[in-house]
């Protein structure tokens, strides 16, 4: 099983890639799937700019997603991750692993999205809805945690 | 070698890269590091709470102490906040 990995400024189609994910086959018995979408935060955001290592972030999510498909047995996996400025509601990040029961599917999308979270090389600045320039979001102490629980490290 | 900055790095240094030659006796990223703030200012203020600093050689994440040799590529930058 070949990891998709995309980096990209597009946006994405998910159920598309859910579809593709499960798309000819009769093994799968699961596809499970996390979105992540731009926030406003209650009107203070005109939009998300997502700074990205060219080459670095390609090969970081190739490397997490070749683990996860180490550590359980899934029978397919995307990760799309676009960079540029995204506006509220738009869409910002894709995980979506197919397997034959729902377990690895829906262990591997978190454990991606807990790793994606401290090891991707993203950035993301706040463009605020008053036409300035924000700044840079800090990383937060909870997605450290939450990566950290995944008994060995990547 | 070829350095390269991103987000709030890349701001305070005031370049996205450039190439260097380092000094004889450069052999760690921790090095490189003590190396990089006694060239100005914006480097100074980039690197002045090291310890939030990430490294990576050649597209690979990399720790203080890890060696230099061979490295054609060293990025610097903050936490990374994708996802």
């Amino acid at each position: 099983m070949n990891p998709a990995v995309r980096i990209q400024s597009e946006d994405f189609d998910p159920a598309a890639e859910m579809d593709a994910l499960a798309s000819g086959r009769t093994d799968i018995g699961a596809v499970a799937s996390f979105v992540g979408l731009c926030r406003d935060e209650e009107g203070r955001l005109s939009a998300l700019e997502l700074e990205h290592y060219p080459g670095m972030a390609e090969a970081e999510v190739a490397r997490v997603a070749g683990e996860a498909a180490r550590r359980w047995p899934l029978l397919g996996l995307t990760v799309i991750h676009r960079y540029g400025l995204i506006r509220p509601g738009e869409r910002i990040v894709l995980v979506a692993a197919a397997s034959s029961h729902r377990q690895p599917a829906l262990a591997a999308t978190e454990f991606l999205m807990d790793y994606l979270k401290t090891r991707a090389p993203f950035w993301k600045r706040e463009h605020l809805a008053t036409g300035e320039l924000g700044a840079w979001v800090a990383a937060k102490e909870a997605d450290d945690a939450a990566a950290s629980r995944w008994a060995a490290p990547v | 070698m070829k350095l390269v900055y991103f987000a709030w790095v890349r701001e305070r240094v005031g370049r996205a890269e450039e190439h260097v030659e380092p000094p004889a006796g450069i052999g760690t990223v921790a090095e490189l590091v003590a190396w990089l703030k006694s060239r100005g200012e914006g480097y100074a203020h980039a690197f002045e709470n090291e310890r939030v600093i990430r490294a990576a050689i050649d597209h690979v994440h990399a720790r203080p102490d890890a060696s230099l040799q061979g490295a054609r590529e060293v990025a610097f930058f903050p936490p990374m906040t994708g996802g």
